[in-house]
């Protein structure tokens, strides 16, 4: 064995030990990020509906969640700018070779986070100030600079899995950069989709989650109803139009990325008739405990048995993605956990159709307080298969992760300190978000929203 | 003028935009950690969080301007920023997250979280601009080499890098200052507003003699940019800067507001400017200039168009939330009301 020491000093662990602290803060950053992406939506419907029905419920439950989007998006912007920080403290080479490229979506994404703090800002603080008509028009670039900054973010994730648009010089510098094809690079489309439809469906069942909870609780008033119902039906339109993307996504990378492909379907021996392995262990160049269906993967690949699937013997062994196993789980959870809640969708599409109610059985709100925290398993297992089933490469094809890294020592020290602070501002946010609906359920069902100046008193706050 | 000079100048706005406004609202944080506590204490929390409250994000986003410029147009820069000076650059963004963490949670939610947040608040907001600077300080006197990887403490214990750091802290709390009489004034608090006077004024004094020393170290540490800023165009920048300071200060002994917060951003700005003029061709003085560093020339043409279409939608939003926060227009919100006790 060796001795912790030695590793603390070994190269390649520092290379370990960046993968842990990037994969840790951004695992953090993401749910934050799709809060970030998804809460306003939620929160303009419900003030929508609470104008148009004349619901008081509705329009607390906006003025609540105003408050939650103001907390999570603070933390958000914070974690959000240590990513920011991380490219040049961890992956500092990788910066300097490629930032030219690779950071131009990053210039655009700078523009949406700008015009969502500028209308976050303006609609929280603007409850009691503007009128229905101009505080619900600022809620709308809140919603639209959401979706563009994802589209930025995913668009320079997408290019590290399939980069374009420019040219190496002799010396092997970056040259002739082609902005629009950087930014349009092939897998940018599915990335994109697959990752803005993951922020309505874990946004959605985790905040229906909280309800759900209320409502086993016995708490079964319009305001917990309609807490569960608006995101509970945004998440689960998206969940049809997820699988579908999803399954367009995995053939994309089939095609585009074999190796990655590859490591999370463990196919170790290239040709036709692929099995389909549903879960097991990856190793010595077979899959074992798991359940395996002839011929599926192959139909699932090119929608006949016969299709061929490039497998591990045809990538060089250095090429090959680590932890095969861990990344094959990953990628059969998040698909599991989708088809999952797609189902529980359909269950409440039956009984609305039905009934116009939620579906009768406690096991229903059961399910549901856990779908929220399932939907965010599925989106860190779908964050590994795509982080680690690019490995070792940093830029798929022309530069390693190993030689992006940083030499700077103490970054276990670092990572260790990281956790400590994460885990300290997670269980925060969560105190003060439960501390604030304690509150808001003291003041009963009945409490008026104050809403809109008095007469007279509206300066030149609707101009 | 090249491309890559006005990506310089773009990166520059950003960072004097940063400076000034990002820097008031750590300044503020400085006076909460300061406030003490009672009555009167928390009524200058109170002011803080209604006049930082509804900007501190936006402000902030200034900062990821400035990141995101930099590694895209000036990567090799960034890089050997970022492999010398990794040591206060994480020590800034731990300020970062504690300081917008703090703040956030302690406005949300007044109880048993307020306390412990306030101090977090407060601590952390000396933290990032004494790192931020310690930063400057150390690129000012050439300590980053070009292909990066510099000492990775030396390079920014020396004096002049230390001194910057304590500079950045005072300038910081001199600006918040400057603010929070304005909108004391403007909430018509004046015991308030005299209190954050004094407050302006020694920060002010402070500030000025600490610049002096800098000054001083610049010459001794910093020779190419002392040089810079004692010859033309940067002594007129100097100059501006420093009739800007005595103005300022003038209107603080004579306790009139108006026209303040115009010659404390004028001397705050000028400074800053001066640097650019004194620093120019070099991004990293002496060791790499803007042309050496800049981003092949389809970059820089995207950045400035970035930048261009930032102008046409960021500049009028920002204008339309300063304005309704200047009027008050946004402060119905506030920590402690909401649907159970509406505001009185």
């Amino acid at each position: 064995m060796t001795s912790p020491v030695l590793l603390l000093a070994d190269s390649s662990s520092n290379l370990l030990a960046a993968r842990n602290q990037m994969g840790f803060t951004l695992g953090f950053h993401i749910v934050l990020a799709c809060f970030g992406v998804a809460f306003p939506l939620v929160m303009l419907i419900a003030e929508w509906y609470g104008h148009r029905k004349g619901d008081k419920a509705a329009l607390r439950l906006a003025r609540n969640w105003s408050k939650g989007v103001a907390v999570l998006f603070a933390v958000g912007a914070v974690t959000g700018t240590v990513l920011s920080f991380e490219f040049g403290l961890l992956w500092p080479r990788f910066m300097d070779r490629f930032g030219d490229a690779f950071g131009i979506a990053f210039a655009i994404e700078g523009i949406f986070f700008f015009l969502e703090a500028i209308f976050i800002a303006i609609y929280i603080y603007g409850w009691d100030r503007l009128s229905p008509r101009a505080h619900m028009l600022a809620a709308v670039p809140i919603v639209i600079s959401g979706v563009g900054g994802a589209f930025s973010v995913i668009s320079a994730n997408a290019w590290m899995n399939q980069p374009q648009g420019f040219d190496l010089d002799m010396a092997g510098n970056v040259t002739n950069v082609r902005p629009s094809e950087v930014i349009f690079n092939p897998a940018t489309g599915y990335e994109f989709f697959h990752m803005w439809l993951a922020a309505y469906i874990v946004t959605g069942f985790l905040i229906a989650s909280v309800y759900a909870v209320g409502m086993l609780r016995g708490r079964r008033d319009r305001y917990h109803r309609l807490g569960f119902i608006i995101p509970f039906t945004v998440a689960a339109i998206a969940t049809p139009i997820q699988l579908f993307v999803g399954d367009t996504a995995a053939r994309a990378v089939a095609d585009d990325q074999p190796a990655k492909f590859a490591g999370f379907e463990c196919v170790y021996k290239s040709g036709d008739d692929q099995p389909e392995h549903i879960g097991g262990i990856c190793h010595d160049g077979k899959v074992s405990a798991d359940i395996s269906i002839p011929g599926l993967d192959s139909l699932l690949v090119g929608f006949s048995t016969s299709t061929h699937v490039t497998g591990l013997d045809q990538i060089p062994d250095n090429d090959e993605p680590p932890a095969l196993t861990m990344l094959h789980l990953a990628f059969d959870t998040m698909v599991g956990i989708g088809s999952a809640l797609f189902l529980l969708a359909v269950w409440f599409a039956i009984s609305w159709w039905r009934r116009r109610d939620l579906p009768a059985t406690r096991w229903f709100l059961r399910i549901c307080a856990i779908a929220g925290v399932a939907a965010v398993v599925a989106l860190w297992c779908g964050w590994i298969v795509t982080e680690v089933g690019r490995q070792p490469w940093i830029v798929n094809g022309f530069m390693r992760t190993a030689d992006a890294v940083t030499p700077a020592q103490g970054i276990w020290w670092v990572f260790g300190a990281t956790m400590a602070l994460y885990i300290g501002l997670g269980v925060t946010a969560i105190t003060v978000l439960r501390g604030l609906s304690r509150r808001w359920r003291e003041g009963g069902p009945e409490a008026e929203i104050p809403y809109g100046p008095p007469p007279g008193e509206r300066s030149g706050a609707s101009a | 003028v090249s491309k890559a000079d006005v990506c310089a100048a773009i990166l520059w706005l950003g960072v004097t935009l940063y400076a000034i406004f990002g820097g008031a609202d750590f300044g503020a944080g400085i006076w909460d950690l300061f406030a003490g506590s009672g009555e009167k204490a928390d009524r200058v929390r109170g002011q803080i969080d209604r006049s930082i409250g509804p900007v501190w994000e936006a402000n902030h986003v200034w900062l990821i301007f400035v990141l995101v410029v930099l590694w895209s147009a000036f990567a090799p820069a960034f890089s050997a920023i970022m492999t010398t000076l990794y040591i206060p650059l994480a020590l800034a963004a731990l300020g970062i997250v504690l300081r917008g963490a703090g703040f956030a949670f302690r406005h949300a939610l007044p109880g048993p979280v307020e306390r412990p947040a306030t101090r977090v608040f407060g601590f952390a907001s000396v933290l990032t601009p004494f790192f931020m600077g310690t930063v400057v300080g150390a690129i000012a006197s050439g300590e980053v080499p070009a292909a990066g990887d510099g000492d990775p403490t030396s390079s920014w214990t020396g004096f002049l890098p230390l001194a910057s750091g304590v500079l950045f802290v005072l300038v910081a709390a001199y600006t918040a200052a400057v603010f929070l009489v304005r909108d004391s004034g403007a909430a018509g608090d004046q015991e308030l507003r005299s209190y954050f006077e004094r407050r302006a004024l020694i920060a002010a004094v402070i500030a000025g003699a600490t610049a002096v020393v800098g000054v001083i170290a610049l010459h001794a540490d910093g020779r190419y940019v002392y040089d810079g800023l004692t010859s033309w165009p940067g002594i007129a920048l100097v100059i501006l800067s420093g009739v800007c300071g005595l103005v300022a200060l003038g209107l603080l002994f004579t306790g009139r507001n108006k026209g303040l917060r115009v010659a404390a951003v004028g001397a705050g700005t000028a400074v800053i400017w001066g640097y650019f003029a004194a620093a120019f061709p070099y991004i990293l003085p002496t060791s790499l200039t803007i042309s050496g560093a800049a981003a092949p020339s389809a970059t820089l043409t995207a950045v400035i168009i970035i930048f261009g279409a930032a102008v046409v939608l960021v500049i009028p939003s920002l204008a339309l939330l300063y304005t309704l926060s200047q009027r008050q227009a946004l402060e119905g919100y506030s920590a402690t009301s909401d649907v159970t006790s509406p505001r009185q």
